[in-house]
């Protein structure tokens, strides 16, 4: 005979708001089979814990029920306070009051009502629960870094300096990312390329990083500690062993019209070419979707030019085949399309770019070497106007959310144009400035004050070009929305930060789920903010939200901690929610038929074939096994099971079917 | 296409000659338009400031009326109009509530079943079905298409081509053989408000349109409003004594243009009907040199 305990908890006023603490303890005590009901104002505290505790000492419970909030919550608090009192884990289950009744519902008896139907569905489970034991598994230290930007880098370099082996894997022939494409970087102003080339020699002179570049991920199978990853590396029509990076092919290819996209467009590249002169690794790449060998099966100037031979131009793609026991993803952001502002003009003059653009003008590694001068002319503009927001905070315009990163660098863009061009003047149209970070505010306060950016609070409702010039016409609403016109040389767009356009096939390939904007989503906002939904895999940097360097940089620090923690033990724990297959005594031995129905609806791989034997080796019959490392436990295999040979452990048929009942 | 039709008070008045010129080339477009029964003011500028209720009821009262004689689609070439109504249309989408009371108030039941079209969407898509070489004159000339402020705005509401860029007047002019050219005033205020109290105002910015449609070479404005078209045409000389330079550029509505494409006499057009007379420069070949050089710029671009 089952003697269950029901413990309520008030949760402050979120539930003991709307239910009646005392008509459920009351009713619950009613239930055939509890032998024990009471309720307490916070349940997760230690007195609450403590009332748990000796409650099961005292009446010798054999089954708990919390009321309180969602399982996700605190069933594994509750679980080893049970298990702490000497009650498997498993037999303590959840009744969630507080999300599915009382933050649901108004104050009144029906709330009540199905706050004491929801401990009674519980108490109906618990009745019919088994002890049951963590399945081991073992773990794979490897992890897997996908982006190779600075949270990829960073991320990569702790989990491989914790003493774990890492493969990185790049999808453009070069790591480094948004931030080797950065002139300056706030609020310091020290060279981007200074502090991050160091760190992406480091990555490739590490022994634990294993690197691979122009690849992309392919396939994500398994679970937590077990993953089997596929991963395409491009071919690159180089052989990457011969080739020594001397970069005779390159000047030998005839195209040379070809946007970089490492310049972003402000400069060419060839056809077989690396992305930038600190590339890592320093390997060229063909473009095949440009190279004339590729399109009109003659050229090869490059091979014949090439000191090493090292040009294949028949090299095929390689799938490399890797297992790992965590992910980490950190691929980033692009930039927001400029379709929904036409009236901005960009892509129609020359002379209105985007903020990334500016950075490659203002680097001194970029097309000009660092001087600024706009792209139609050449000419060092002498008047240029920086508008903020463009495509941020305005649905109407592009994404509602804020950028977070273009007050900062817009303050920083119109302080380096400043110092590179004295007598330039640079306006800044801005809705308000969010510099929320350590020695930000003091920044923008420094471009405004010390180098005399003139900030004009207001939006710009269009560009057009007249006469040379590039007419922008704004409003200036700290003057009653005075229209402001000016007549600019170069106008720079701050355009919105947005996930990658492949994010959702990417968030779909790792089982991760995403936002309305199609960023990638962390388990919990606040508390879980690297962690995602799926075990074992986890987050970093802009590919979650838009985010700066600093933000970023701690934040996949912070990841890599989460995998070395992992990485620490040797075997994990599982949860033993898993099917199993009906075994009985001979002459039956199982009541599987052997049909495998499971095997072809098993979504991971699960299900395995057992031979049950006589003694003398004779074959008496196939059935199911599952694998109980694999199993995750959805029980679409005892759905479709004809024989109901197979079952989920703690969430039995016969306890689902209790439950239902019990309402 | 059978379409319900709201003329409005404009186009029985100031601008007749929208009316008369749609009416005109409507037969040849394939396009039958039946009057609304009945129709009455949509209450334009001076409802809307005063009671939000009259506002909604004069046009709920037309709306409902097309309801009863059984349009699924109203034409409203007026852009006033069109956004009283599709406003209207909108507003009592989003309030059940609002809808009983204006039903009400008008003594009908208000549904809200009848779409609200304007002119460009109408003629956009008699264009895309083809013109199957109805076009015997084609309107060779670079036009400046200005759309003005109601048009397109406000986005959510119209749900119509982009609100600061639009397109669909520069692609119907394309297919009637004339060259849109690229300026920045498409979307900007004429003035219409102040039409009447504050003719200066008017003058300062609709010279401004006339003077950068000037500058960019158009030999025309072709409009869809007829507040654009009194203030760009009607007001033209004082716009020019603002400037102090003359502009003598015809603005012509749409339909006209398209009129004169199809081959229809000036006279049914009403094109005399204008104070800045419907003119163009006498050039040689003009239509071919101008092609050439639209046809030059995209390419020059991409090369750069």
């Amino acid at each position: 005979m089952s003697r269950i305990g029901v413990f309520l908890c008030h949760c402050g006023e979120n539930i003991a708001g709307t239910v009646d603490p005392g008509k459920v303890v009351e009713a619950a005590n009613r239930i055939p089979g509890v032998v024990h009901s009471i309720d307490y104002k916070y349940m997760c505290s230690d007195p609450g814990q403590s009332l748990i505790r000796e409650a099961i000492k005292e009446k010798g419970l054999t089954g708990v029920i919390v009321a309180a909030c969602s399982p996700r919550m605190h069933e594994p608090t509750f679980r080893r306070v049970c298990a702490e009192s000497g009650l498997n884990a498993f037999l303590c289950e959840m009744a969630n009051v507080r999300e599915h009744c009382s933050w649901v519902h108004e104050k009144s008896e029906l709330t009540t009502a199905k706050a004491i139907d929801l401990v009674r569905i519980m108490v109906e489970k618990a009745k019919r629960n088994r002890p049951l034991f963590p399945i081991k598994v073992p773990v794979t230290k490897t992890a897997l870094v996908l982006g190779g930007g600075i949270a990829g880098i960073q991320a990569s370099l702790d989990i491989a300096n914790a003493g774990h082996k890492v493969i990185l894997v790049e999808r453009d022939p070069s790591i480094g990312g948004h931030m080797a494409q950065l002139s300056e970087t706030f609020p310091t102003l020290d060279c981007s390329q200074c502090i991050l080339t160091p760190r992406m020699v480091e990555v490739a002179q590490h022994p634990n990083i294993t690197l691979h570049t122009y690849s992309e991920l392919e396939s994500v199978d398994g679970f937590i500690g077990n993953f089997k990853v596929k991963i395409r590396k491009k071919a690159r029509g180089i052989d990457e062993k011969l080739c020594t990076g001397c970069g005779v092919c390159a000047q030998k290819c005839p195209l040379k019209k070809i946007p970089s996209e490492f310049n972003a467009a402000m400069g060419m590249r060839t056809a077989i070419y690396t992305p930038f002169p600190q590339a890592v690794p320093n390997k060229p790449v063909i473009d095949k979707k440009r190279c004339t060998y590729y399109l009109k099966g003659k050229c090869k100037a490059c091979e014949k030019a090439c000191p090493a031979e090292a040009i294949r131009f028949d090299q095929p793609d390689e799938i490399i085949e890797v297992e790992t026991g965590a992910i980490v993803c950190t691929t980033g952001f692009e930039v927001l399309s400029t379709e929904f502002f036409p009236e901005y003009g960009y892509g129609k003059y020359k002379d209105v770019i985007n903020g990334l653009q500016f950075e490659r003008l203002a680097s001194a590694s970029g097309p000009t070497l660092g001087a600024i001068r706009r792209p139609s002319d050449g000419k060092e503009p002498e008047t240029v106007v920086f508008i903020a927001c463009a495509g941020s905070r305005d649905p109407a315009k592009g994404i509602e959310y804020c950028s977070k990163i273009c007050c900062m660098y817009t303050a920083k863009h119109a302080m380096l144009y400043k110092h590179k061009v004295h007598q330039g003047t640079p306006y800044v149209f801005y809705m308000d400035i969010r510099a929320g970070g350590k020695m930000y505010e003091e920044f923008v306060r420094r471009a405004i004050e010390e180098d005399g950016v003139k900030y004009i609070r207001g939006r710009v409702s269009r560009i057009y070009e007249q006469d040379g010039k590039l007419i922008v016409k704004g409003a200036d609403t700290l003057l009653g929305a005075q229209p402001v016109e000016i007549e600019a040389d170069l106008v720079v767009l701050a355009t919105a930060m947005v996930a990658n356009s492949g994010a959702e096939e990417l968030a779909k390939k790792i089982h991760v789920s995403y936002d309305s904007y199609h960023f990638l989503a962390e388990a919990h906002p606040k508390l879980r903010p690297v962690e995602t939904n799926t075990a074992g895999i986890f987050l970093a940097g802009a590919c979650q939200a838009p985010r700066d360097i600093p933000e970023t940089v701690a934040q996949a620090s912070g990841a890599a901690s989460k995998v070395a923690a992992l990485f620490s033990a040797d075997e994990l724990s599982r949860e033993p929610v898993i099917a199993v297959v009906h075994r009985t005594a001979p002459p039956i031995f199982s009541i599987c038929e052997g049909c495998f129905m499971c095997e072809q609806a098993c979504p991971f791989q699960a299900i395995e074939r057992e031979e049950i034997k006589t003694r003398d080796g004779k074959l008496i019959k196939v059935v199911a096994k599952v694998n109980p490392g694999v199993c995750q436990g959805c029980g679409t295999c005892v759905a479709l099971c004809r024989a109901k040979a197979l079952d989920l452990q703690g969430f039995s048929n016969e306890q689902v079917y209790a439950e239902v009942m019990a309402v | 296409m059978k379409l319900g039709y709201f003329p409005g008070c404009s186009l029985q008045g100031s601008a007749g000659e929208f009316d008369e010129s749609l009416q005109a080339i409507a037969p040849a477009l394939g396009l039958e338009l039946i009057e609304i029964p009945d129709w009455s003011c949509c209450g334009a500028s001076a409802a809307h400031n005063l009671n939000r209720l009259l506002a909604l009821a004069l046009p709920a009262r037309t709306l409902a009326l097309a309801e009863r004689a059984g349009f699924r689609e109203v034409l409203v070439p007026c852009s006033a109009c069109y956004s009283r109504l599709i406003l209207t249309r909108h507003e009592l989408e989003q309030d059940e509530g609002l809808r009983r009371q204006v039903s009400e108030i008008i003594g009908m039941e208000y549904q809200g079943t009848v779409r609200v079209l304007n002119i460009l969407e109408v003629m956009g898509q008699i264009f895309q079905d083809g013109l199957k070489g109805k076009i015997t004159k084609p309107f060779e000339h670079p036009v400046a298409c200005y759309y003005g402020c109601l048009l397109v705005r406000p986005p959510k509401v119209v749900q119509f081509d982009r609100p600061e860029d639009p397109r669909t007047m520069d692609e119907l002019m394309k297919k009637i053989g004339a060259e849109p050219i690229d300026w920045a005033f498409k979307v900007e205020c004429c003035g219409a408000g102040f039409s009447i109290s504050r003719t200066d105002l008017v003058a300062k910015l609709s010279s401004k349109i006339l003077a950068d449609a000037q500058r960019r070479g158009a030999e025309a404005i072709i409009v869809a409003c007829p507040m654009c078209h009194a203030n760009l045409d009607m007001r033209q000389e004082k716009a020019e004594k603002w400037a102090g330079k003359k502009y003598s550029m015809p603005v012509l509505y749409l339909t006209q243009a398209i009129g004169l494409a199809l081959g229809l006499p000036e006279k049914k057009l009403a094109l005399h009907q204008h104070l800045v007379p419907v003119s163009f420069p006498v050039k040689a070949k003009p239509a071919a040199k101008a092609k050439a050089e639209t046809a030059s710029q995209p390419a020059g671009q991409s090369e750069e």
